[in-house]
């Protein structure tokens, strides 16, 4: 019971099992549980503790680790990622091994005191190109951001070629054999993971691979799931897949593709976004597209809506709201990185029209550049109104492309644009 | 009040506001493609570089000091939440 693993004569797992989870940080469902990998590097002149577990598995933590080594042995601790699944049982390592000198990132050093609370904390922020000596062992750090919090970064242990990569290349996958030659077939949960958790930060992801490349790897010691000794390189490919083009790329070079999502009570909603898409199509170098969301789930379209480079969002306002299937799109925007895509909504209402201001407001949230108001209709677009879609559609393109001409405005006009309405409405509805 | 004249870059969007107007609060309402987290001086999400007129933008604070060297920002880079306009600005995401 709670044996250390051997990974190398120098190198123990003492992490913990945890197979009873069935959820994990809300977003990923966990069948059948996870493991929280920590581990110990014994060098000539030091012992390093890489990683701790969560609070509540601490217990197995301590009696693997105290199977292995003395409190009174660990020089270093190593925090790869400060979630705290992995600091949990860090305040009590401290309290027992307080001579230990604790390394994390750059990133890593206002979110340490957030999580401890602790003013007299000391520590050492570490980067690319740093190291820390155990005699005859050598860590080495990669400063890998974002995968997935500001805070991550690997610790390559040099002598042994083994990469300790924190929640990169990891998943929630419970097995006590531990390696991944060993264990049950876990390609769901590493495919899983990276989909939910490393996705939305591909570009670091490619970053951090350029990091990495050029290290011979003999094993990846992530913080989750199995340990990748067999083929760990296989791993690493499979990362720079699933990070680069989802997509097939149909597009001549340099054209935008502009996709236009929309939902339809009587056809009112529809031919403002057909409308809208003859009026992008104008614009030489931009290839639209129009989805009904009534005919699709927001799932469907998420490769779609990672590759666009403008995203247009229509609905009529039903009691005061969006529709729900465009809710529905937008909350799983968060999939993937939106993070400065153009967009924009537009509708038809019958009373008081707020769809599209939440839209754009949600968007906007989402990080995403909404450089246009958007068009509003009250019931029935007339002709003139079906013209000002065609216009708007334009101007989107143009903006898509980078032709637009360049604006001046005045902050006033800025701020006052939309607001009268909202007052009105906001009245409207009180009625 | 005086007023004065902000660039984006990026979208071709020149905006005029008066003296002391933060970065972040017309960004946002013109589109541009700043990204933003907090808006308070705590994720460094806003970073921008500035093109031109980095003088004419307010004195960073000790805390924005801090961050932008926790982010690594170049020289010439702010945090949008917290410069504010004291003159003619050009600037771009960072």
């Amino acid at each position: 019971m709670n044996k250390p693993v051997w990974l190398s004569e120098r190198v123990q797992w003492i992490g913990a099992f945890d197979p009873d989870m069935r959820s994990f940080d809300v977003i990923l469902k966990t069948p059948n549980g996870t493991t929280y990998n920590a581990y110990l590097v014994r060098g000539s002149e030091g012992v390093a503790v890489i990683d701790t577990v969560k609070a509540e598995c601490a217990d197995q933590f301590f009696a693997r680790l105290e199977a292995v080594c003395t409190y009174a042995e660990i020089t270093t601790i190593v925090l790869n990622h400060l979630e705290p699944d992995h600091t949990g049982a860090l305040p009590e390592l401290m309290r027992r091994a307080p001579q230990a000198r604790l390394y994390i990132s750059q990133s890593a050093q206002l979110m340490l005191k957030a999580l401890l609370n602790r003013r007299d904390l000391d520590f050492t922020a570490v980067s690319t190109g740093d190291n820390v000596s155990l005699g005859d062992r050598n860590l080495r750090f990669l400063h890998t951001p974002y995968l997935h919090w500001p805070d991550t970064q690997c610790t390559y242990l040099e002598e042994e070629c083994i990469l300790f990569s924190g929640d990169v290349f990891g998943c929630h996958f419970c097995d006590e054999r531990l390696f991944n030659d060993k264990v049950g077939d876990f390609r769901f949960a590493f495919e899983y993971y990276y989909a939910r958790i490393m996705r939305p930060f591909r570009e670091h992801v490619m970053k951090a691979l350029t990091l990495i490349d050029p290290l011979p790897i003999n094993m990846i010691a992530p913080t989750h799931g199995p340990i990748l000794r067999d083929q760990p390189t296989r791993y690493l490919q499979r990362y720079r897949e699933l990070s680069g083009q989802r997509l097939h790329k149909e597009l001549n070079a340099g054209e935008k593709t502009l996709i236009i999502f929309y939902i339809s009570a009587y056809g009112s909603t529809t031919r403002m976004a057909q409308a809208i898409r003859d009026g992008a199509e104008q614009v030489a170098g931009v290839r639209v597209s129009l989805y009904d969301m009534e005919g699709g789930d927001a799932d469907l379209f998420i490769d779609l809506v990672e590759d666009a480079d403008g995203i247009l969002i229509g609905s009529p306002t039903i009691n005061g709201d969006a529709a729900k299937p465009l809710w529905d799109l937008l909350s799983a925007f968060s999939m993937v990185n939106v993070r400065g895509k153009l967009a924009g909504a537009f509708g038809s209402y019958g009373w008081s029209g707020e769809a599209v201001q939440m839209l754009e407001g949600r968007m906007r949230g989402l990080k995403m550049r909404v450089p246009l108001d958007g068009v509003r209709v009250k019931l029935i677009p007339s002709a003139e109104e079906l013209e000002l879609c065609v216009q708007h559609g334009r101007t989107v393109g143009e903006h898509l492309t980078g032709s637009n001409a360049p604006r001046v405005i005045d902050m006033a006009d800025l701020l006052a644009s939309r607001q009268p309405e909202v007052e009105s409405n906001a009245t409207l509805t009180r009625e | 009040m005086s007023k004065y004249n902000i660039t984006f870059a990026d979208i071709g969007a020149t905006v005029s506001v008066p003296r002391g107007t933060r970065i972040v609060e017309v960004a946002e309402k013109v589109g541009a493609s700043i990204p933003f987290g907090c808006k308070e001086n705590d994720c460094g999400e806003c970073l921008v570089e500035v093109l031109q007129g980095v003088d004419n933008l307010s004195t960073p604070s000790a805390l924005e000091i801090e961050l932008l060297k926790q982010k690594f920002a170049k020289p010439g880079c702010r945090l949008a939440c917290q410069a504010m306009v004291q003159g003619d600005v050009t600037l771009k995401p960072a």
